[in-house]
Formats: structure tokens, sequence, C-alpha cells
């Protein structure tokens, strides 16, 4: 209860600022810039939202409000690089999840339109210290590299964890196009496991040659489509009068290598597949939900692809792997050579990202990389590491205080700042826990 | 992959040694006497010395366990693992039915849930219907048979459960699967309503079918010639719970069907029940704790149906704070996968509702023992307790805390670093096989034809 006043009354003071709003000069903090190593004792100046000095001694500037943060630690907001969160409610109410829209191809989607900005999600997550996330409009990322939403699930956004719009969310609507890889299914194997629910509705199980030709028949409907999308570039380009196509619209970024292409692929077979596809194609590519990269993981690094992985608190993919084969992947992407990031790709535990990147930490990753791997390097693979992902002068002041390391599960987050603005770190679950524990 | 089973379950077994084993100068989490720099005795699979000094007798293995912690084994009270089939969900009362039945011991998830620390773990029948199968409690000793992992001093116990999973299949929506479901198969309930009437209804006849059996018992002592009842096997295990021979598992959600089911068990005078899940437990954590009921919740799960929309991670904390005896469990169906890390999900009471490290600690070890009617035996470290114990490599509550070594019943059964030094041979044989395997693929072509 007393931290809880703590941080009430933080953001109390914070709210009672008034002025220059996003400006501010916090004081007698360890400051972990993430792009270099921790200073001590230090202050950091906020001018318009925007780090302005960081250093041991720093001048107020004008009549910037001081926060004194003795005994605190600063860190940039953490980033997840994969939730629907904001376009899913309640799992299992299909009327509150705008995710896995109908179709193969929907690359025109755009996930930061649908998102609600009153979603209880919202401030949940980011009282765990999650400033930033990539909305994926397709649900990515499930054990086995599943996806609903087709094989273009549309343009995920990202976004901030504050706004009173979604406008007002928004860093990068088209931050990247989200596709999947098709899997080679005998069985089970994508989606959820009925058979376990209703006897007799297991996924009727087909041969290996099957399975195989299907699934070849799902990567030619990529390459037709591409093809098409190109045909439609092409055409544009040229001035020939042809009708408008939404769809193809929307690959053009793609096609010109300026929109990353985040593919889902687990399994060596599919990432060998994409990876040879994003080449022929010649398109920026980002795996995701990396599983059991393989032999296919020096390629990964030599091409230099940045990889999105999922959460390691799954079990392993085989009955026969190793009991840690979930927790030491991200160690053996870092030993490559592999940039990479984590994504929750989920919206309950969303919150428990950070803890994600300790989990890695636990087995093998290092320290500093699992830090980077939910703050800096996704701001680099989305592209936005000039404004955000760091404490660095010039960048907007995407900041968490802490009263420790924040990819500790007892850390606690006392504040919390988007672009120099103090956000409310209350959401429904304090909420309801001031108001129970006061029940007589 | 058998093979493989085996070649572990034997080297688990490898990994038994002496009968006296010292754990050396550790920081010893007893969980209920405090913690400290110490070491432990362990003689014939029970904690024989405890304390920051001990006597090393002759002859015993040494553990040095400088740097390390050592807390007791985790106990899971709410999992479904290594069960062939958890629902028996064609009726709403199938109490007859007995998980333990299901239980297979070549599961690897008792390998996985045993590396992260859990020794002791209740599989339970699932949440399909209002009154659920019996559970079965068992030790995670990895290589034992089916009927060498159940922990033969657990009391038995029976499932139950109520709101969204139970009111499933007498909705008219259902699970929304085209074809299965029609209002000829629709079962009953279809409501919260209709869930308290079975219950209900179920105990009124085992109250009934228990005067039936005494009647006849006071006829039979004073000599009258009577035959005994007929047997029921739905019955006879709520006559047990009536009786207090029986626990009752109860897996609910809402704060008003939590209420509900309080006052049902009143009428009924059923003591000591465990809610399962319970995460409106802290709207109603008074009621609860007023009737000496335990509580067995998730750390942090959340909004993944509407009754879990008002789910807060602050529910463990609030409930305790309240007076409740609370644990934090896994659920685990598939596989073994939050098992592995409940000290995390421990940890978590810490952020959310600011509990002690032993506060945290006992709802994953004494507190389960409890809710089990285990804790005279196992769930903390104090002499006379089974040996069943888990060294980290650092402080347990941390998020870089691996597990070491497990010992059940003073036996270890998991080593980290003999877990990794054998993973090559593994790799070997599975490759040798492969190999084996398209070898006689490609001898078996010209020879494929049947004799006729």
């Amino acid at each position: 209860m007393r931290k809880m006043r703590l941080i009430l009354s933080l953001a109390l003071c914070a709210a009672a600022w008034g002025g220059e709003k996003d400006s501010f000069l916090l004081r007698n903090a360890t400051i972990h810039p993430v792009s270099g190593p921790a200073i001590q004792n230090a202050s950091l100046l906020v001018i318009d939202g925007k780090i302005a000095e960081i250093g041991p001694k720093v001048a107020p500037r004008g009549k910037v409000k001081v926060i004194d943060a003795r005994g605190l630690h600063v860190y940039p907001g953490l980033i997840d690089s994969g939730s629907p969160v904001g376009l899913a409610e309640i799992a299992s109410i299909r009327e509150t999840v705008d995710t896995g829209e109908i179709g193969d191809f929907n690359p025109q989607l755009r996930a930061l339109i649908a998102i609600n900005p009153s979603s209880e999600h919202i401030p949940v997550v980011r009282a765990n210290g999650i400033t930033t996330v990539l909305v994926t409009p397709g649900t990515t990322g499930g054990a086995r590299g599943s996806t609903s939403g087709g094989l273009i699930a549309g343009q995920a956004s990202l976004v901030h964890l504050d706004g009173w719009t979604w406008e007002e969310m928004e860093i990068r609507r088209g931050a990247a196009m989200q596709m999947t890889w098709p899997v080679i299914q005998t069985g089970r194997g994508g989606g959820p496991d009925l058979e376990g629910l209703i006897p007799g509705l297991a996924p009727r199980r087909v041969t290996f040659a099957e399975a195989r030709r299907n699934q070849q028949m799902q990567v030619q409907k990529i390459q037709d489509f591409f093809d098409a999308a190109r045909r439609y570039q092409k055409a544009k380009a040229a001035g020939e009068a042809i009708a408008p196509d939404l769809r193809y619209e929307a690959m053009i970024p793609v096609l010109d290598g300026r929109l990353p292409l985040m593919i889902t692929a687990a399994r060596e077979r599919e990432i060998r597949e994409a990876l040879e596809f994003a080449a022929r194609e010649r398109v920026r590519v980002v795996l995701a939900g990396v599983r059991r990269p393989g032999k296919t993981l020096d390629e990964i690094a030599k091409r230099n692809i940045p990889v999105v992985l999922g959460t390691p608190f799954v079990t392993p993919l085989e009955e026969d792997d190793a009991y840690d084969e979930p927790f030491t992947l991200a160690a053996q992407l870092h030993k490559a050579g592999v940039k990479f990031c984590f994504a929750s790709f989920n919206v309950q535990f969303a919150r428990n990202l950070p803890f994600q990147a300790g989990q890695a930490a636990a087995f093998g990753l290092p320290y500093d990389e699992a830090l980077k791997s939910v703050t800096l390097n996704a701001a680099e693979i989305w592209g936005v590491a000039d404004q955000y992902g760091s404490i660095d002068k010039g960048k907007y002041a995407d900041l968490i205080v802490t009263d420790g390391d924040p990819l500790e599960i007892r850390t606690q987050i006392r504040m919390m700042f988007i672009k120099g603005v103090p956000v409310d770190l209350e959401s429904k679950h304090t909420r309801l826990y001031r108001r129970y524990m006061a029940r007589p | 992959m058998r093979a493989w089973i085996f070649a572990l379950a034997v080297s688990a077994g490898a990994l038994c040694t002496a009968d006296v084993i010292v754990i050396q100068n550790g920081t010893v989490h007893t969980v209920t006497k405090g913690t400290f720099k110490g070491s432990i005795v362990i003689r014939d699979g029970k904690i024989a010395e405890v304390g920051e000094k001990v006597m090393t007798p002759a002859g015993a293995r040494i553990i040095d366990a400088s740097g390390k912690h050592v807390i007791p084994g985790i106990i899971d009270a709410h999992t479904h693992i290594a069960l062939d089939s958890i629902n028996e969900s064609s009726v709403s009362v199938s109490s007859m039915v007995s998980v333990e039945e299901m239980l297979n011991p070549e599961s690897i998830s008792i390998y996985r849930a045993m590396a992260g620390g859990v020794t002791v773990c209740n599989s339970m029948h699932g949440s399909a219907n209002s009154i659920g199968g019996q559970n079965v409690v068992f030790k995670l000793r990895w290589g034992a048979d089916a009927r060498g992992l159940v922990y033969d001093k657990a009391k038995p116990s029976i499932k139950m459960a109520l709101g969204e999973n139970v009111k499933r299949q007498g909705s008219p929506q259902g699970l929304q699967i085209p074809g299965l479901q029609s209002p000829q198969n629709l079962r009953y309930p279809g409501t919260r309503l209709g869930v308290e009437d079975v219950i209900r209804d179920a105990f009124t006849r085992a109250r009934a079918y228990q005067r039936e059996w005494k009647d006849y018992e006071a006829r039979r002592a004073r000599g009258e010639k009577v035959l005994p009842p007929k047997r029921n096997l739905e019955l006879e295990p709520l006559v047990e719970v009536l009786e207090g021979r029986r626990l009752v598992h109860a897996h609910c959600y809402r704060a008003d069907e939590i209420l509900m089911l309080l006052r049902v068990f009143d009428d009924f005078n059923i003591r000591g029940v465990t809610l399962q899940h319970v995460l409106e437990g802290y709207k109603v954590a008074r009621e609860i704790a007023e009737r000496g009921h335990g509580a067995s919740t998730f750390s942090d799960w959340w909004s993944y149906k509407i009754e879990a929309y008002d789910a807060i991670p602050y529910n463990a904390a609030i409930m305790h704070r309240k007076g409740v005896l609370v644990s934090l469990n896994s659920d685990d169906a598939g596989g073994a996968e939050l098992m592995r890390r409940l000290n995390t999900e421990a940890a978590k009471v810490m952020r959310y509702g600011g509990l002690t490290e032993d506060e945290a600690l006992a709802m994953i070890t004494i507190n389960p023992a409890k809710q089990l009617q285990i804790d005279q035996w196992v769930g903390s470290i104090e002499p006379g307790k089974d040996a069943d114990l888990v060294i980290y490599d650092r402080h347990p509550l941390s998020v870089y805390a691996k597990v070491e070594k497990v010992f059940i019943d003073g036996r270890q059964y998991f080593d980290r670093d003999e877990d990794i030094s054998r993973r090559p041979k593994i790799e070997a044989e599975k490759e040798g096989l492969r190999r084996k395997l398209q070898d006689q693929q490609k001898q078996a072509v010209p020879q494929n034809r049947r004799p006729s």
C-alpha cells in the first residue's frame, strides 16, 4: 500500500505540474541509456518532449519542474514488437476481437484504425513499463507458428500506449506487413487443438505428400499475389489506365523495399522457403515467431535479417527436445550474430514482456542484449531508432523510472513518460485492488 | 522416443547414490522456520537435520551449495499433466470416474515440471461439469511406474466446477461449431442457476444414500436380516465428501458463484474446500476466510473469457491479507509450461501487492501442501519431513534463477549439468535411428510387394 501511495502521489504531482507538461529535469538517478553504459547519480533534462541533456550535473533550464529520483533508475520505455493489444479485449468473445480478418490476402488492412484507445488492456500493459507496441492485425506467433488472418494479415502499426484517440497513439501506421509462411500440416499443427475438446473433431490427418502439396499450393498463391501486385505497380508506373486496387496499392511499399515484410516462420523448412522468397522478390524481410532455425541461422545472420522472437514461455516444440529449448533460443540467436527483439504476440500476457527477456538472460543471453531486445533493437528493427529506443540526446523522452532492473519481476515501475509527458500508471487492476482492499 | 525416455529414466536412477546426503552451506529457505545460511542432512529419504551448523556423518555424499539457494520442493495444487484423458463431460455429475486410472508415467511433462522444481502435483479432472471426477496427487518421481508416482499419503479429492466451462454444453450457442450442437444433445445446466441446482441435488441425493446405508448398518447391528442398499458409485465419493474423508477442489471465477458455492457447502457442512482459480476471490475474501476455505489461483491471468475480465494480479495478495490460505498453480494441461516457473509466478505477488519473500514462497510450497493436507510430510524444510528439495543457482524469486538439482524422497531426480552433458549422446542416438530408418525405407522399396 505504501508503494501504491507513492505511485499515486507521483502521478498527482505530475498532473499538477501545469505549464510545460513535456519538459522537466530529473535528478539523482541512475540512467541506463541502453546505447551505452549506465551513468550513476546523473540528471536528465527533457525539453519539449525530447532529451536535451544527460550528465552528472545539468542546470535547470527556465522554469522546468525538477523531479528528485534519488535511488531510482531510468530506462527507455519498453517496446513490445508484436501484440494485438487494443484490437482484442476478451479473447473468447469474438465481438471484442478484431484480429484475423477473413481472406488470404489483406495487405490493405491497417491495425491502427481499429485500436480502441479505451481498452482496459492499455493501462494494464503500460503499468509494467511498456510504452510502445507493434499492434498486429493477425494473431501470429503461436507455439508452432500458427496464425489466423490468412497469409497476409495486414499492416502492423507502431503505437504509443497513450492517447485520447488512435491518431494520438500513432508512431508509424504502416510499420510492417504481417505475413505467414505456409506450414506443412499432416495433422495437428496450427490453430487450437480441438481434438482435446471434442472427440472426432481433430483435423483430418493427411499423408506428408498431400500436406506438402497443400502447402505448395499456398506458396504458389503467395507468388501469384506478388506477381499480380508487381504487374499492377509496373502498369501504374508506366501511366497505364488501370482500375485502382487497394490491395495492390498497399503492396507497393513492400515491393519497393520501403515497408518490411514480417514473415512468421517457425521451423527450418518454412524459414528457408521464406528467405528464398524474400531474396527472389528483393523485399525487406523480418522473420517472426522463429523457433527452430536449424541450418538457416547462419544465413539469417549473414543477410542481417532481423528476428522477432515470441515468448519463451512455451513448451519445447518436440517431446524429445531439451527441457529448456524455448529458454535458450535467444542466446543461440545472439551467439550467431542475429539481431532480434521480443514480442508477446498476446494481449493478456503482453505485460510480461520484460520477463520474457529476463528468462532469456537466465539461460545464456547477456543481460545488456536482453535489455536491448525490448528497447533499442526493437526501435532499430522498426526503423524508429533515430527517435526512440534509447536515452540519447535528441530522442523522444519515452522513459520509465523504476526502483531496479525492469526485467526482474519484483521491480516496481514508479513513473512513465511518453514524449516527455507523464503517464498515469493506474489501471483497472489497481482500481479494483484499492476498492476491494478497502472493503470492510 | 521411448528409448530416449528410458535412457533418461535410467540415468535418473543412476543419480541416486548414498543413503546420507548433506547439502552444505547454502541459503536455506525453510519457508516455515526462516531463511539462513546453513546445511541440510538427508537420511533415508527424510530431512534429518537442518541448521546453520550440522553434524556431517561419515560417508555422506556432500553437495556444496555455497552461493546457492535451497527451497522445499514446489507443490502445484492444480494441474492436468500426465493424464491420458481429463474430462468425462457427458454427464453433469461424473464423480464415479477417477483420473488416477489415466496417469501416464511416460509423459515428458513430469520430467519438465520436475526440472522446474515441482516435486508434488495435484493432477485433476477437468472443468466440464458441475461435479467432476476424482483427482490424483503424485510425486514427480520420473522413471517410476504409475503406481510408484502416486503419493499415497494424500487424501482423496474430487473436482467441482462452476460458470462458463460448465454452462458451455448447456448453451444453444455452445462451442459454436455447426453440426455438433443441437437442442437434442444440450446438457443441463446451461446457466449458473442450474449449476447450483446440480450441486445441491447431488449432495441431497448423497445425503439420502448415506442415510440409507446408516439405516441398513443400524438394522443389521440390531440383528435384523436386511438386504444392503444397492451400491451407487456416483454418490459414494460424495458421501466421502460429506463425511470429511474426501477433499473438494472447486473451479470458480465470479464472486457471485463463489458465494453461492460457499452457501451450499454451509448447508451440507462441507469444510476445508480449496477454491480453484477463484479469480474474483478478492471480492469475497472475507466470506472465504470466515469459513476457513482455501484458494488456489493464477498470478496474473485475465481477460481470456468474460468471467475472467475482473481478474486482477492483486487477487492472491488481497485474499492472503484478508486471511485466506492462498496457493498459486499452473493449470497446465497440454504440457508442463507454467509448472517450470512457479517460482517466478510466486515473485509476482511481491510485484503486485507487496507481499514478502516468505509469503511468496509459501504460496508454492507449504500453502498448497496444507490445501492438499500433506503439510505434515512436505511443503517446508523441517526435520522429519520428506527430503523434497530444490537447489537454485540464485534467489528462487529472481527471474534469473535456474533449478540446478531436484531431490524427491532424498533421491536426486534432476541435475542440470547432467541433463546438458547427456544431450550430445541423445542427439547422436536420434541421428543413428533416423539413418537406420532412412536405410530401411530405401531397402524396402523393391521388397514392398506382399506375398499373395
